[in-house]
């Protein structure tokens, strides 16, 4: 059996514990008994180690079948090898990752470098979106000249974010 | 480049000329970046992982950075020379059981080298001497932002740059320093300082990363997340941890010489004379033994301008090194024989430990500076 949190060597540690009423079974090989601090229990907090986990495990539950459009993995092969097969599969198993990346990392959002285009790509569609609403309200409130100065200025954005 | 070249010139950072180089043997940061819409190398099928490696090989040999460099692919390196490149923490060992579709580039200095079709398609790394975690940065940003005009990198504005193992998304970036930490373990506080600095979230690590011993009393430190914090902020709490664990060294080593003076003394002289006398030894020994012997340099016990010779031994004595520099494959039993005859040879020249120097040492240590200005 492999370990749970790396996926490359033997489970040598496996855990049970009772949270909230519900049986939680982990398997760690011994390195990473050790980085969790499985083997000191004062420092040991296996709610943490189990969030990540956990989620693990409902990736697969959530719909095993699901199935990555551009590269034609599946959860059950990051399950085998705790990698992904694209960088597409972030947004095909985005529900399960979502707490998988909450218990590996700092923080759950990126806040360092980005690639310069990334910066004009994240103005245009923060500019989208704020157009989208205010026509959206536009409608609403049956302001219908301003609406289609806003259609106007959408389909402008469309073409720019095409090219 | 030939791969001569890299086995004549011991690159910069084996040099040991950085900050704090007595304690901080190397600074390393490395950056994971994908090509959007291809599959990562672990996925990819072969010809894919080989249009990829087209895609991306030559845009890496244009590099500015990369001018005179060597660039191999990975099926035309003999085993013995990927063991080499391992040896010297230029790929990583999990590259170097790659073969078709995989390559590696590297600058004549050997202070970058880029791993294309690792685990990710592009692994870019520099590596200096001493404390340089934000000159290695520096580096490796530099050609990352270069390569980014060039290539469609992967990236998601709320994830940052994604990569096949979901550990390494965000920043992309593991920086790490491999520290000799002799004077933790002989007072017996290094399991002490290593969960302490797990608990803050950074890893500790043996001699060639992830899953292996620690050996000649040298541990990689390294940052364990890469989402949700800037690449700086990780590099300078990295630091900080480094410099408290670089004083800790110190103070390890003044109570050594003030309480333990005579097994300080011992395992030196010990060190010593297995080292200039022995005719069979294998390299975690040798390892462990050079350690003391290196500890002998910044004690004094040693003249310093015997620090580069030890320095070299802890990387000419490793297996694939020795093998590759006597130009033919040897068994266990032979290696060990060589490696202590190479020992001897360079040990004729060494003068014996002078304990009066150690003393006198501790002694104004004591009195003038305290350790952590040192």
């Amino acid at each position: 059996m492999l370990c749970d949190v790396c996926k490359c060597n033997d489970a040598t540690v496996f855990l049970t514990q009772i949270l909230e009423g519900k049986m939680q079974k982990v398997n760690l090989c011994d390195a990473c008994s050790k980085e969790k601090g499985v083997q000191d229990p004062t420092g040991f907090a296996l709610a943490d180690l189990l969030l990540g986990i956990g989620a693990a495990e409902e990736i697969e539950k959530g719909a095993p079948t699901q199935k990555c459009v551009i590269c034609g993995f599946t959860q059950a092969d990051f399950k085998k090898s705790g990698r992904l097969g694209c960088s597409a599969c972030y947004v095909t198993f985005a529900e399960g990752l979502g707490s998988l990346l909450k218990a590996m990392h700092k923080g759950t959002e990126h806040v360092g470098k980005l690639p310069q285009r990334a910066h004009r790509e994240i103005e245009l569609s923060d500019r989208m979106r704020s157009l989208t609403e205010n026509l959206q309200k536009a409608v609403a409130d049956e302001n219908y000249e301003t609406a289609a100065s806003l259609r106007d200025q959408i389909k402008q954005l469309e073409m720019e974010l095409a090219s | 480049m030939k791969f001569s070249n890299i086995m004549a010139s011991g690159g910069e950072w084996l040099r040991g000329e950085g900050p704090h180089h007595q304690i901080v043997v190397s600074s390393r940061v490395r950056l994971a970046r994908n090509l959007r819409q291809h599959p990562f190398p672990g996925w990819a099928k072969r010809a894919a992982r080989s249009q990829i490696l087209e895609l991306i090989k030559p845009r890496v040999e244009e590099l500015p950075e990369m001018q005179d460099s060597f660039s191999e692919l990975l099926q035309d390196l003999s085993a013995l020379e990927k063991q080499v490149l391992v040896e010297r923490h230029l790929i990583s060992r999990e590259h170097a059981a790659k073969s078709v579709g995989s390559a590696v580039v590297m600058n004549r200095r050997q202070t970058l080298s880029i791993m294309v079709n690792e685990e990710d398609h592009l692994r870019m790394q520099s590596i200096r001497s001493g404390l340089q975690l934000k000159g290695a940065f520096k580096l490796v940003d530099k050609v990352d932002s270069t390569l980014e005009g060039k290539l469609d990198f992967a990236y998601d504005p709320k994830l940052g740059y994604l990569t096949a193992c979901p550990t390494n998304v965000g920043t992309g970036m593991r920086a790490s320093a491999m520290l000799h930490l002799p004077g933790l373990v002989l007072s017996e506080m290094i399991n002490q300082v290593i969960q302490a600095v797990n608990k803050i979230g950074l890893a500790v690590r043996g001699l060639y990363g992830e899953g292996t011993e620690a050996m000649g009393n040298l541990f990689q430190i390294s940052n364990q997340t890469t989402l949700g914090e800037k690449e700086d902020e990780i590099i300078g709490r990295l630091s900080k941890v480094i410099e408290t664990i670089i004083e800790k060294e110190h103070d390890a080593r003044q109570v050594l010489m003030q309480k333990k003076s005579n097994t300080l003394w011992d395992q030196i002289g010990r060190a010593y004379g297995v080292l200039t006398f022995a005719h069979a030894m294998t390299s975690k020994e040798a390892l462990n033994l050079l350690s003391i012997i290196k500890l002998g340099v910044d004690l004094g016990a040693f003249p310093e301008d015997r620090r580069l010779p030890i320095d070299e031994l802890f990387i000419d004595t490793q297996p694939a090194h020795l093998q590759k520099s006597s130009q033919q494959k040897l068994n266990a039993e032979e290696r060990d024989e060589l490696r202590a005859q190479i020992i001897r040879d360079r040990l004729r020249v060494f003068p014996k430990p002078d304990i009066s120097k150690v003393a006198r040492e501790s002694e104004n240590n004591v009195t003038s500076e305290p350790p952590k200005n040192e």
